[in-house]
């Protein structure tokens, strides 16, 4: 898309996905249709090849995973992107790429599971996201946007991340944010510094070192040594990648917390109290992977309760309750993934004020 | 007065989420003839498959399993190794059988394992909304091939009735179409050729059906009933193509 | 007399018992079902030979056919 940098445009947050990783440079996108995430392999299908790029709707999501492996493993920007049922096909995909420090992006917009279970909007694959869902304990980095516009600068932080990291982003979303249209700027891509890429399958020249592309580590201590190097890898991505917005949480005396669509609508509900002279704040995690731990913690040390709120019977609040230890009560309100569970503003304001107490 | 077109007891009599002009119905209700004239009724498990076709147990008053997508020849393999004395079939579309499930029926086709495969050709994928299948028609334009089908790029379309018959674990291997009174009729007969070979245990059984997709298609489901005689069965031509025991 | 009866519940308009019948006794009307559908009109009692040819092309089972 042509657009000048200030003008905005009303997209799908799924289209803005698509947007956002022609604009990071993706040239390689593999997927498949499923229910709510369709849009995306659409839109690229007419844009990459547009663009010189390749486009291939696979035979099934474990292809697509696979051909992302070996395109990122040439060093190029790469996508795929699917949802439930998709994503776990990917996870032996996913681990190999974990397992062998690739880039890439993998789009999950979220349906109501287990099994086939449905189409409308669900949180219940956080654990799935962000607790590396394939085997061999690796982690991916996660990013939940709240908005059509963080849907695409998020994509475009991915795909900086997963480069500067060498290992696999995801940007979890669910089915009201891809879905839904609003108001985007098409950012240009961030001038990110990212390290060179001399790891990559290239073919050899003359007197340059062999780069094997693998996951296999069969010598003496050395997977050992491989994990405890992507544990490094995983507590640097804490320190300096975490990412969360607070609103009004300097006085509060409770603290809603959510994610995603949920955060837009516990957004509404926090004002409500405020103006119900409730002393109510939003901790919104931007990043589900590395979990912004110590900014919880600092909240925990003056605000004694929270109130998480997912569309889920609870994943997101044991890393809430692992942040804030003993400092603080977490409360929980959830409603589980199913057609006619999106909670209204009015509903979680009611829990607010069930949970709401004046701090001693 | 005599009632001489009913419909069969297999078939529950519940109106259908087929689109208008969708050939899914018709053979559904062929299917359920077959079951019918079999007797086998209360002997046959299905195993339903991820697209328009996923709702088969609201349809079939017959037991059914919900597979996942592409996977019901392994599935249907499960359940007919552990439970041989039961009519097994699974009914699956184009993205369904011949992209994520091209391994699986493969697989089970080429062990010859006792089942039925009902494969519904619509040249989309349907329920989510008119991508490109690996059926598509060179040229065709789908939601993911905007620019039409390019045979250099995307491969060529699937026979899958001729692909199948090449191994030697299938035993009946058949086209048939529902643009016409007189090719239902010839579906009717092949559909229950195709259980025969079933019921008197003599291995793998095909029916490769074609059938129109009005809504993806962008047409009316007169026009697409035409396409399907104008485009689709000359590049998939009806017929029998494997009969090892000329049932 | 040979007849059909088209069930208005289960018809979808989709037109192709009116590419069926050799006798061309189906067409389409105007007026909506229930659904929206338009459905088609039987209208020939006396040349109807009970073939059920309308009936086999029906992907709805929504024409019942009967004769002596």
């Amino acid at each position: 898309m042509q657009t000048s940098a200030a003008e905005k445009i009303f997209v799908k947050g799924n289209e803005a996905v698509a947007m956002a990783a022609l604009e990071a440079g993706c040239r390689c996108y593999f997927g498949y249709p499923i229910t709510p995430q369709t849009d995306i392999p659409e839109y690229l299908a007419r844009e990459l090849p547009r663009l010189g790029g390749e486009f291939i709707q696979a035979e099934s999501e474990i292809g697509a995973i696979n051909m992302l492996l070996g395109a990122s493993a040439t060093g190029a920007r790469a996508m795929t992107s699917s949802s439930g049922p998709g994503i776990s096909l990917k996870q032996e995909g996913i681990s190999y790429m974990a397992g062998s420090e690739l880039p890439g992006v993998i789009v999950d917009i979220m349906r109501q599971g287990p099994g086939l279970g449905g189409i409308d909007a669900s949180q219940a694959d956080y654990w799935q996201a962000t607790r590396g869902g394939g085997h061999g304990g690796y982690r991916i980095i996660v990013l939940a946007p709240n908005s059509v516009q963080e849907m695409y600068d998020l994509t475009m932080l991915a795909f900086d991340l997963s480069d500067i990291y060498r290992m696999p982003a995801m940007v979890l979303a669910d089915s009201v944010i891809g879905q839904m249209k609003e108001s985007v700027t098409p950012n240009p891509r961030p001038q990110t510094l990212l390290p060179p890429k001399e790891w990559v399958v290239r073919g050899r020249a003359d007197g340059t070192p062999q780069n094997v592309v693998k996951s296999l580590y069969l010598g003496d201590g050395e997977m050992e040594a491989f994990h405890w190097k992507m544990h490094a890898r995983y507590q640097e991505l804490a320190d300096r990648e975490c990412r969360w917005e607070e609103v009004q949480t300097a006085d509060a005396e409770l603290i809603v917390t959510a994610f995603g669509s949920t955060s837009r609508i516990a957004k509404t509900a926090v004002a409500m109290a405020r103006e119900a002279g409730m002393k109510v704040g939003l901790m919104r995690p931007i990043t589900l992977f590395p979990f912004p731990k110590k900014a919880y913690a600092a909240l925990s040390e003056r605000c004694k309760l929270f109130l998480d709120i997912e569309l889920s019977t609870g994943q997101m609040i044991d890393d809430v309750r692992l942040s804030v230890a003993r400092d603080a009560d977490v409360s929980f309100y959830g409603r589980p993934p199913g057609a006619g569970s999106l909670p209204t503003p009015e509903e979680l304001f009611e829990q607010i004020r069930k949970n709401y107490r004046a701090c001693a | 007065m005599k009632q001489v077109f009913t419909r069969p007891e297999s078939l529950k009599d519940v109106a259908t989420h087929f689109c208008p002009g969708c050939h899914h119905g018709s053979v559904h209700r062929l299917v359920a003839e077959a079951l019918d004239e079999f007797g086998i009724r209360s002997e046959t498990i299905g195993v339903a498959s991820v697209g328009c076709s996923v709702f088969l147990y609201g349809y079939f008053d017959i037991d059914v399993i919900e597979s996942p997508h592409g996977r019901a020849p392994a599935v249907g393999t499960g359940v007919k190794r552990a439970r041989p004395d039961r009519i097994v079939f699974t009914y699956q579309g184009d993205g369904d059988l011949a992209a994520i499930g091209m391994s699986e029926i493969i697989h089970a086709a080429n062990r010859g394992e006792d089942i039925t495969v009902i494969f519904v050709n619509n040249t989309t994928y349907g329920m989510t909304g008119g991508q490109m299948a690996p059926t598509t028609l060179p040229g065709q334009k789908t939601s993911t091939s905007p620019y039409g089908r390019d045979v250099k790029k995307d491969g060529a379309p699937f026979k899958m009735a001729e692909l199948l018959s090449n191994l030697d674990g299938v035993a009946f291997s058949a086209r048939v179409a529902l643009n016409s009174p007189k090719n239902v009729l010839q579906a009717k007969k092949m559909i229950k050729t195709a259980f025969r070979y079933q019921v008197e245990k003599k291995g793998f059984s095909f029916i490769e059906a074609l059938s129109s997709c009005p809504t993806n298609w962008g047409m009316t489901p007169l026009d697409a009933n035409q396409r399907v005689t104008d485009e689709m069965v000359p590049y998939f031509p009806l017929g029998v193509y494997k009969n090892t025991a000329n049932l | 007399m040979p007849h059909i009866i088209i069930d208005e519940t289960r018809c979808k308009g989709c037109g192709l018992c009116t590419i069926a019948c050799p006798k061309k006794l189906v067409s389409m009307n105007d007026t909506p079902n229930s659904m929206g559908y338009t459905v088609p009109i039987f209208s020939g009692p006396e040349q109807c030979t009970g073939c059920s040819l309308c009936a086999e092309m029906c992907p709805d089972v929504a024409i019942s056919v009967f004769k002596e």
